[in-house]
């Protein structure tokens, strides 16, 4: 299944890449957990956009701490309740691995419940700073811009707003069939021609960056890719 | 592209001028006005007097709208002021009648633009109660706190609930200062201006110049700590930190500069006993500067070493990202908004007491390598997250976003 969304008729056969562009804003939900029991209990019934930010959505927002976590969850459990075990439990929760958000929420909450079960101290113990949910709203937009082939790209995306970044390389994998990103996708549809091409974006990390650095790894993939070297 | 615009993008980047033109186009043919209680003066007019001239480069129809009252109008706003912020202070009757009434009469005054906008930006608590005397408003209005509102004094608040809960939507500076509310409450941290005085590149030539006005040697290290002379900036504790360090760095210079305390008798003692610390010691400098010496604190903060700001109660705390803005690791109070921007190790280190003050910067100033390289981080950060048209795409992404109602991905055509 392709991702119509992002492709439009071309001149030739082959549909042309529509770049669009993302603007996300943050929501208050007014909930907040100061122990992992009331975490738990926030995340069983938060609205499942909050899942959304606490592991994407600070990749495009103005933030303040390392991306050292992929998720702001096991961030707060590490440096607010001080518990490694947990914390490397979360951390390694690949949302792409999940069907939907509401698997990884539950996937979430199992790890955080097995923790509780093997830890007395975690029952009482108060995180030394509040974990705020968040959830976000973005704004979607058709920017105009039309890449027709894939030599394209390497001149494009330099260029690209972080948002759109955002959107084509982040947001694409809740979106897009098997996780891939809007790039990857935009590829397969031209066969094994760019199968090179697709392995070097499938190499650039896409949580730990902030969206001007994975640009610049996007760059730099595309310029491996067309002289042929690995990454 | 406009010369104004041209600016921004040279420090921000072309991509982020060509982003916000993208979204400010989804406002063709509607109108934006913003209202607050004053032109000049204060965080807010400040951004203001920037945001607006840019969101019309743009193409936006923006508009800046200041309302007016009498002297106990003011009295009243500053005393709710302080109650947000959670002083108990005491809503005498008649300013609340003057406070309504200031309100009434400046919405006849603005009627016929509020009426007819699209997006209503209401700043502060001083025209919250404009709402009121527009039921037949056809646009979106949102009440934007920039106060540090987490702890409340309660009886100030639930009197202003009352005007704002009717907004269609509120912004707060963080999740933390944020109050329940009715309606979706947006998050929009401040930002800086990086062309306005306080921020923009200074010649080494203007810099020196402020050198040699406070007798500062440029061999020898300086740390400065920029903020009102108020206990809640801990500059005792400043000094205290830089008694300690000075063992080790016997070369150490301290800055510590604020605006006047003229109107504030605490300020004035805070500054009595500021003063009576500081000594004889040549090289602690107490500068009291005039409200408007932004490029004097600009300079003092770029001929700094490390900047302090060892706040023991802080709102999001501007004055250390101004200070990472210009490439300089800060040293901050474990507290409110520094400890969101002061990573450890990374930014700059959070600190809890003069002893943990003057540790870093003995550390700090003991590697200069490594001063530059989290210099360097900073300035990066603050490009990326808090510059003045992050807080514009953020205020177009929420018009947009009140504009078309709830869902979570808005997908325009």
């Amino acid at each position: 299944m392709q991702n119509v969304t992002n492709m439009s008729a071309s001149a030739g056969n082959t549909p042309a890449f529509a770049v669009k562009d993302c603007a996300l804003i943050a929501i208050s939900t007014g909930r907040r957990a100061h122990t992992l029991g009331e975490m738990c209990e926030h995340l069983q019934t938060v609205s499942i956009d909050s899942v959304y930010y606490h592991f994407w959505g600070g990749l495009i927002q103005a933030r303040f701490d390392e991306r050292e976590y992929n998720n702001d969850f096991a961030s707060w459990v590490r440096h607010a309740l001080h518990d490694a075990p947990l914390a490397e439990r979360l951390a390694v929760l690949d949302p792409t691995d999940f069907a939907d958000l509401e698997d990884l929420r539950r996937e979430l909450l199992e790890l955080m419940e097995q923790r509780l079960d093997e830890s007395e101290s975690l029952h009482w113990m108060r995180a030394t700073r509040t974990f705020e949910f968040i959830r976000s709203q973005i704004v979607i937009f058709d920017t105009r811009h039309r890449i027709r082939s894939p030599e394209q790209l390497a001149e494009v995306i330099p260029q690209l707003s972080t948002g759109s970044v955002f959107y084509h390389f982040i947001d694409a994998r809740r979106r897009v069939p098997d996780h891939l990103d809007d790039f990857r996708e935009w590829l397969s549809v031209f066969g094994e021609r760019y199968a090179g091409l697709r392995d070097q974006l499938a190499g650039v990390e896409p949580y730990f960056s902030s969206m001007t650095e994975i640009r610049e790894r996007l760059t730099r993939a595309l310029a491996l890719a067309a002289s042929g070297e690995s990454p | 592209m406009s010369r104004l615009l041209e600016a921004y993008a040279s420090v921000a980047g072309e991509d982020v001028i060509d982003h916000l033109s993208q979204l400010a186009a989804q406002y063709r043919g509607m109108k934006v006005v913003h209202v607050n209680s004053t032109r000049v003066g204060g965080g807010v007019a400040e951004i203001l007097d920037k945001l607006v001239p840019l969101s019309r480069e743009l193409g936006l129809d923006a508009q800046w709208e200041v309302i007016t009252g009498d002297p106990v109008f003011y009295q009243c706003t500053k005393a709710m002021h302080n109650g947000l912020q959670g002083n108990p202070v005491n809503l005498e009757p008649h300013w609340l009648e003057a406070y309504e009434e200031t309100n009434r009469h400046n919405a006849e005054q603005l009627r016929p633009i509020l009426e007819e906008a699209d997006v209503v930006f209401i700043h502060d608590p001083q025209p919250a109660a404009l709402l009121g005397h527009f039921p037949k408003r056809r646009g979106k209005w949102v009440w934007r706190c920039h106060i540090d509102a987490s702890r409340p004094y309660r009886p100030v608040w639930r009197y202003l609930r009352r005007h704002v809960s009717g907004y269609d939507a509120s912004v707060f500076s963080l999740a933390g200062f944020a109050q329940a509310l009715p309606h979706p409450e947006y998050l929009i941290p401040p930002s800086i201006d990086p062309l306005g005085d306080k921020n923009v590149d200074l010649a080494e030539d203007e810099i020196d110049a402020v050198r040699r006005r406070f007798e500062l040697d440029p061999e020898r290290p300086l740390v400065t700590q920029v903020s009102r002379f108020d206990r809640f900036k801990d500059p005792l504790g400043v000094i205290r930190a830089y008694q300690l360090a000075k063992r080790f760095v016997p070369g150490l210079q301290l800055v510590l500069a604020g605006g006047s305390a003229d109107d504030d008798p605490e300020g004035e003692a805070v500054l009595d006993e500021v003063r009576a610390a500081a000594g004889d010691d040549a090289d602690v400098h107490v500068l009291l500067l005039p409200p408007d010496a932004h490029r004097v604190i600009n300079a003092l903060q770029r001929a700094s070493d490390l900047v302090i700001q060892k706040s023991t109660r802080e709102g999001f705390g501007l004055t250390v990202t101004e200070a990472m803005w210009k490439g300089r690791p800060v040293i901050g109070g474990d507290t409110g908004g520094i400890r969101l921007q002061v990573v450890d190790f990374h930014t700059g280190f959070l600190v809890s007491t003069p002893e943990g003050a003057a540790l870093r910067m003995r550390y700090l100033l003991n590697q200069p390598r490594l001063i530059r390289e989290m210099g360097a981080k900073a300035h990066t950060f603050v490009r990326e997250n808090f510059l003045l048209t992050r807080q514009l795409r953020e205020y177009l992404t929420l018009g947009i976003g009140v504009l078309t109602g709830k869902g979570e991905w808005i997908e325009l055509g």
